[in-house]
């Protein structure tokens, strides 16, 4: 737990040894090493994948592998090695985003609303807990259907969505440390609420809130790739896992390639984040297992 | 305590069905320029499908009307003004709660074997194992799961078949063997959940001073096991338990659309996407308040079963 007023380079020799510790543990340097994989994958992509994603070749529909095509053709005789690399490239752009986003405006609410209590919070709390009521795939596909699939809304839309669950732990946590000795003494030498948020709370509440966003960033994922699969996410040609399994998924039966190469990579990349924040929670000394997706 | 927290749990379905409802206020469009299609630029038209589809008082009263027949019952017309809401509803949840139903029934105690064991034998073989697949079962996404399963049982060995054909409106005995495919996925990533909810609470207790205390007087092991620790290991379960159920209920979409399985989920998407938004408001209230009411059955359990909890609310 970092204590208020820690200076620049405590913080930095902090994260260093945060780093060594995360680094330390077997799942910490997998997790790791997939999640910057799939980053460099993503950015790479487009100059290393052998074929352009979009070229459609009636001859190779559905071909096996060849020497040519390491991966087969799909139902389009589009080149699926070139597919699978470029496919995450859109769900880590959006999520890329919308994660951040997500825990600083959830974080800000949860902090204010946990220091300010009373009636305006207990009603704050009622709405936060009738928005998790609902299922998450409900939510969003009402904006998603009436504005339309695009980066330009699902990025809004997971953000907003994803940062309601962060009010809660934010609150919690802040309810935690509210009690402390130095935050009466930083109310009793009259600090404005903004400066005990920042000055007080926040460096305390960082930790859990860097922990929530590395889960809530495996699960924007899952849900992001369950939309492309389910035809809201990332429209066509674009290639994108999610998209990729539910087209190969007809064809399963007789090219079982075309789901097997982006099952891979989505997994891969999954993987790595869950194991990223498994051994962050380690290391900051959160404990992880107690914590059910909602 | 408990009248406050049933009068919470009931604060939360109003504001719920409050939000649902302007929610769909507030979208472009209403039932009728659906139902009438490319028709809607016809004024006269669209008033008259208003007038009789009631949609021209405000917006307060139709809110007032649609909570009173939500409570007793009667959900309302589809947005084709002539579907009963009920009549759908009621086979999908039907369908809906026995797909949970089989998944509870394996995954539970599933679940709670694999917690215990790979609590009390941490880090050894039998923990790794089932420790290493509760990552993959959380973390895959349930589609991919699903595919691969079906995939490998059902394309290749051809031991399940791969997809449900029955119709919704079908008696219950009618879906074996097609529910068991779905049924293994859902156990298979509800287990793993509560698996590590119950590992983790375990390890706790096995490490407290009072089953320390039980081992030096003498206590045999599984005795102190059966009789000391798992009562207290298992409270916290009940929550997660809870969570899986409302999830079972309300979120298992993506699995009802690999299976083609006719559920609650399945309805709610193709509504979603013919704008019916009539049946989407209740089943978005009938999933809240599924919620809401299993989260509060889960809070009085604990309440109940937990003795500290018990004497300190009742001295409250």
């Amino acid at each position: 737990m970092t204590v208020s007023s820690t200076s620049h380079q405590q913080e930095h020799g902090r994260f260093m040894t945060v780093m060594k510790d995360i680094l330390a543990r077997p799942s910490g340097l997998i997790g790791l090493t997939l999640v910057l994989f799939h980053i460099l994958l993503a950015l790479l992509s487009p100059s290393i994948a052998p074929y352009d994603f979009k070229l459609q070749n009636s001859s190779l529909m559905l071909s096996p592998p060849s020497s040519e095509h390491w991966l087969g053709a799909d139902h389009l005789g589009r080149d699926i090695l070139s597919r699978t690399l470029m496919g995450g490239r859109e769900a880590l752009l959006v999520t890329g985003i919308a994660t951040p986003l997500a825990v600083i405006w959830g974080g800000f609410i949860g902090i204010l609303f946990g220091l300010v209590g009373g009636r305006v919070d207990e009603v704050l709390m009622r709405i936060v807990d009738a928005f998790l009521s609902l299922p998450w795939i409900l939510k969003m596909l009402v904006l998603i259907v009436t504005f339309g699939t695009g980066i330009g809304v699902l990025i809004p839309t997971l953000t907003f969505f994803y940062g309601i669950p962060v009010i809660r732990v934010a609150r919690a946590a802040t309810h935690d440390i509210i009690a402390r000795d130095f935050v009466w003494a930083a109310k009793a030498r009259g600090h404005s609420r903004i400066s005990i948020i920042w000055r007080e709370l926040l460096p305390n509440v960082l930790d859990t809130l860097m922990v929530e966003g590395a889960m809530r960033w495996s699960w924007m994922l899952l849900a992001f790739s369950s939309l492309s699969f389910l035809g809201f996410g990332v429209s066509p040609p674009i290639p994108d896992w999610g998209l990729m399994i539910s087209d190969a998924r007809g064809f399963m039966s007789f090219a079982p390639w075309g789901v097997i190469a982006p099952v891979i990579g989505l997994s891969s990349l999954i993987i790595g984040i869950n194991l990223s924040a498994d051994a962050l929670a380690k290391a900051l000394g959160i404990d992880r297992a107690q914590k059910a997706p909602m | 305590m408990l009248i406050r927290r049933v009068l919470l749990g009931g604060v939360t379905v109003c504001i719920v069905s409050l939000i649902i409802f302007a929610g769909v206020e507030m979208l472009p469009g209403d039932a009728c320029t659906q139902f009438l299609g490319e028709y809607q630029a016809d004024e006269e038209l669209l008033a008259q499908c208003r007038k009789d589809l009631d949609l021209n008082r405000p917006a307060i009263d139709r809110f007032a009307e649609w909570t009173q027949g939500a409570i007793t019952g009667d959900l309302g017309l589809a947005a084709d003004g002539t579907t009963k809401i009920s009549t759908i509803v009621g086979d999908r949840l039907k369908n809906s709660l026995l797909l949970a139903f089989c998944a509870m029934a394996v995954g539970i105690p599933l679940a709670l074997l694999l917690g215990v064991v790979s609590g009390l034998w941490r880090d050894r073989l039998p923990d790794i194992i089932a420790s290493t697949l509760a990552i993959f079962a959380m973390t895959i996404p349930e589609f991919v799961s699903a595919t691969l399963l079906i995939l490998v049982l059902s394309v290749w060995l051809g031991w399940l078949p791969g997809i449900v054909l029955t119709s919704a409106a079908a008696p219950a005995s009618e879906f074996f063997p097609e529910i068991l495919l779905p049924v293994i996925v859902l156990s298979f990533v509800m287990c793993a959940h509560i698996m590590r909810m119950v590992r983790s609470s375990v390890i706790d207790v096995m490490a407290s001073d009072y089953v320390q205390m039980a081992t030096l007087k003498g206590v045999p092991y599984w005795q102190m096991v059966f009789r000391h620790a798992l009562p207290n290991a298992l409270l916290p379960a009940i929550n997660v338990v809870a969570l899986t159920i409302a999830w079972l209920l309300g979120g298992v979409v993506v699995i009802e659309v690999v299976f083609n399985y006719p559920g609650l989920g399945r309805l709610m998407i193709d509504s979603i996407s013919d704008r019916n938004l009539p049946v989407v408001q209740s089943i978005a209230l009938i999933v809240a308040s599924v919620y809401v009411c299993v989260n509060l059955a889960a809070d009085l359990l604990t309440m109940i079963a937990n003795p500290k909890l018990r004497t300190m609310y009742m001295r409250k």
